[in-house]
C-alpha cells in the first residue's frame, strides 16, 4: 500500500470536504434534492443540473485555487462523485 | 431657410430677457448671441467647410453651433475630451477639411487645412450671418469599438420632435455633444429660460448645487445618472417639476425611487436613439412602454421584427456617413434600433441590448434584464451584470452591486439579494456570483460601462 504522508492526507480530506460542501451548498440555492453522495454515486444522478455544476466548478475554483476542466491535460472528465473528487485532487498535486 | 441662427433668433426676439447656458466656467447671455460669437474672423473661413468640432466646455460648444449652421456644409460633433488619435479618425470618417478647436487649450496636431479657435466671452460678430446650407450635423453613434461610425443629421430632423416651450429650465447630465444633450441644448436655445450644463471634473453634489441654484424645472440624464444623483448627499439641492431619464433601460425601482425622492415631480422615461432620433416618451411611471405604442400610422411608427424595436420618423438621421457604410434604414424606413423588446400583455418592456447576450449553456440572458431584478431588491442602489466564463455551460451570470445607504456589505445581504433574483428569474438567469462594489464604471456619456 502507498504510503501518504499526513499533510498530503490531510489535504486530500480538506478537498474532499470542500467538494462535498460546495455541492450541498449549490444544491440547496438551487433548490435541488441530492442524492446520498457516495463516491460511486454517477454525477447525472446526483441530482444536479449542468448549471448547478457550472457554478460548482466556478465556486470551486474560487475555494480550491484550480480548474481542471479547464486545465484538463488528457480530456478525461469524471462521471461519479468519487471521481470528480479525484480529478480536483490530481489538479492540485 | 431655416437655420439655427434664424431660428434662434426668431424665439429670442419672443422670448424674455435673461435667457441663458451656463457650464461652471462659463455663462452663455442668450440675448447676446444675435450678434456676437466666439470664432471671430474666422467663421468666414470655414464657409462652405466640413468642420471638426472640437471644443472642451459645453457653453463655447452651443455658442459654436449657432455660428457654424448654414455657414458650413458639415459640422461634426467630437466627443468631450477625444484625443489626437480619435480626431483623426473622426476627420478621416468625415472627410473633414477644418477644425475648430478650444481657444483656451492647445491645437490639436490633426491635419486640416483651415483651423480656428473657439474662445468666450462673446465678441461682436466680424459680419453678419450669412447661412446658405442646410448643415449635415455629424456625430458618432453610441458604439463604443473599432473605428466611429458617424450619422447624419439636419436641424430638421434634430427638432422634428420640438413642440414650443418657454419659460422652463432644463438641467442635463449629457454632454450636448452626443444626441441625448444635443436634443436639450437645442430645446433650450429655442425656448427655454436657462439650461445649465455640467463639467467634466465637477462632482455630482457641485453640479447638484448649480442646479439648484438655477432653480432648474425640467432635469435630465440616464438612470446611472440618476442613480448617482439619488446616493449623492446634494439630492435635495434640486426640486425638479419634471424628472427625465433616456439613454438606458429605465426599471421600475429607479422610476420609484425618483418619485419617492422628488414627491411633486413629474417623472418620466424617453426613448431615443443616435440613429432613429426621439421616438417617444413615458409618463405613466412605469417601465416599458404601452404596446398600443406600436403603430405605424403616427408622426412615429413603432414595430418589432425579430423580438428588435424598430422606428420610423422624421426625426430619424438621414445615413450613415461613409463610403460603403450600411444602409440606415431598412426598405420600409424603419431604423433597426438594436434593443430588444418583450410583449407582456398590453406593456413592452425592454429587455436589453441585441448583441448584449450572456449565452449561458445556450440559453439566453440579457445583462438588462437581470440587473433590473437586482435594483429591485431594497438593498440595491445600482448593479451592472456581466459574463463570467465557465467550462461548462460556456458562460455564468455575475453581478456587481452597489449597496443602498446603511446597508451592511455581509454575506447575509448577499444571499438575500440572491434569494430575490432566484425568486425573480429563471435559475440561469439569476446571478452565479455576486460581489459588492462602492461604485460602477460609466462612459462619458453616462451609461453603464458594459464589458466586451
Amino acid at each position: 500500500m502507498k504510503h501518504i504522508p499526513q499533510r498530503e492526507m490531510t489535504r486530500f480530506m480538506s478537498t474532499r470536504l470542500t467538494i462535498l460542501a460546495a455541492i450541498r451548498e449549490v444544491a440547496t440555492e438551487q433548490a435541488k434534492t441530492l442524492a446520498p453522495l457516495a463516491d460511486d454515486l454517477p454525477l447525472m444522478e446526483t441530482g444536479l443540473d449542468s448549471l448547478c455544476f457550472a457554478i460548482l466548478v466556478a465556486r470551486l475554483e474560487e475555494a480550491l485555487g484550480a480548474d481542471p476542466f479547464t486545465s484538463a491535460g488528457d480530456g478525461r472528465l469524471p462521471s461519479t462523485i468519487g471521481e470528480l473528487i479525484a480529478f480536483y485532487e490530481n489538479a492540485l498535486v | 431657410m431655416s437655420n439655427l441662427g434664424t431660428l434662434f433668433e426668431r424665439t429670442a426676439a419672443g422670448g424674455g430677457r435673461g435667457r441663458r447656458i451656463a457650464t461652471r466656467a462659463f455663462t452663455l447671455e442668450l440675448d447676446r448671441l444675435a450678434d456676437c460669437g466666439c470664432l471671430g474672423e474666422g467663421l468666414a473661413r470655414l464657409d462652405s467647410r466640413c468642420v471638426l468640432l472640437a471644443v472642451g466646455d459645453m457653453a463655447k460648444a452651443a455658442a459654436a453651433l449657432i455660428e457654424l449652421d448654414g455657414v458650413t456644409r458639415r459640422i461634426v460633433l467630437c466627443p468631450p475630451g477625444a484625443d489626437a488619435q480619435l480626431l483623426i479618425a473622426l476627420a478621416r470618417a468625415a472627410e473633414a477639411d477644418a477644425l475648430v478647436y478650444d481657444g483656451d487649450a492647445p491645437s490639436p496636431e490633426i491635419d486640416v487645412a483651415i483651423r480656428v479657435a473657439c474662445r468666450l466671452p462673446l465678441a461682436p460678430l466680424a459680419a453678419p450671418r450669412a447661412a446658405r446650407f442646410v448643415t449635415e450635423w455629424a456625430m458618432p453613434t453610441s458604439g463604443t469599438s473599432g473605428p466611429p461610425k458617424l450619422v447624419a443629421h439636419t436641424l430638421a430632423t434634430l427638432t422634428a420632435a420640438f413642440r414650443p416651450a418657454t419659460g422652463e429650465r432644463w438641467a442635463t447630465f449629457y454632454d450636448v455633444r452626443r444626441y441625448g444633450g444635443l436634443q436639450i441644448l437645442l430645446r433650450s436655445l429655442l425656448g427655454a429660460e436657462s439650461l445649465t450644463l455640467t463639467d467634466p471634473n465637477e462632482g455630482v453634489d457641485a453640479f447638484l448645487g448649480r442646479i439648484g441654484q438655477a432653480r432648474a424645472t425640467h432635469i435630465s440624464g440616464t438612470p446611472s445618472h440618476w442613480r448617482k444623483v439619488l446616493m449623492s448627499g446634494g439630492a435635495h439641492r434640486i426640486a425638479p417639476q419634471r424628472v427625465r431619464l433616456s439613454g438606458e433601460i429605465a426599471d421600475d425601482a429607479v422610476l420609484a425611487a425618483l418619485r419617492a425622492l422628488y414627491p411633486d415631480a413629474h417623472v418620466e422615461h424617453a426613448y431615443a436613439s443616435t440613429e432613429a432620433g426621439v421616438a417617444f416618451v413615458v409618463s405613466d411611471g412605469r417601465a416599458g412602454f404601452p404596446a398600443s405604442l406600436l403603430r405605424e400610422d403616427g408622426e412615429v411608427a413603432l414595430r418589432v421584427v425579430d423580438d428588435v424595436l424598430r422606428v420610423r420618423s422624421n426625426r430619424a438621421a438621414l445615413r450613415y456617413l461613409g463610403a460603403g457604410a450600411p444602409a440606415l434604414e431598412d426598405s420600409d424606413g424603419f431604423v433597426d434600433t438594436g434593443d430588444v423588446v418583450a410583449r407582456n400583455g398590453d406593456r413592452c418592456l425592454f429587455v436589453g441590448r441585441r448583441g448584449g447576450v450572456i449565452n449561458v449553456g445556450g440559453a439566453k440572458v440579457h445583462p438588462e434584464e437581470v440587473e433590473a431584478a437586482l435594483n429591485a431588491h431594497r438593498a440595491v442602489r445600482a448593479s451592472r451584470v456581466f459574463a463570467r466564463r465557465n467550462p461548462i455551460t460556456g458562460a455564468l451570470v455575475a453581478a456587481e452591486v452597489v449597496l443602498s445607504e446603511g446597508v451592511a456589505a455581509d454575506e447575509a445581504t448577499k444571499r438575500d439579494i440572491l434569494a430575490a433574483c432566484r425568486a425573480a428569474l429563471p435559475a440561469y438567469k439569476a446571478p452565479s456570483f455576486l460581489n459588492f462594489v462602492a461604485e460602477l464604471p460609466m462612459t462619458d456619456g453616462g451609461k453603464l460601462v458594459r464589458h466586451g
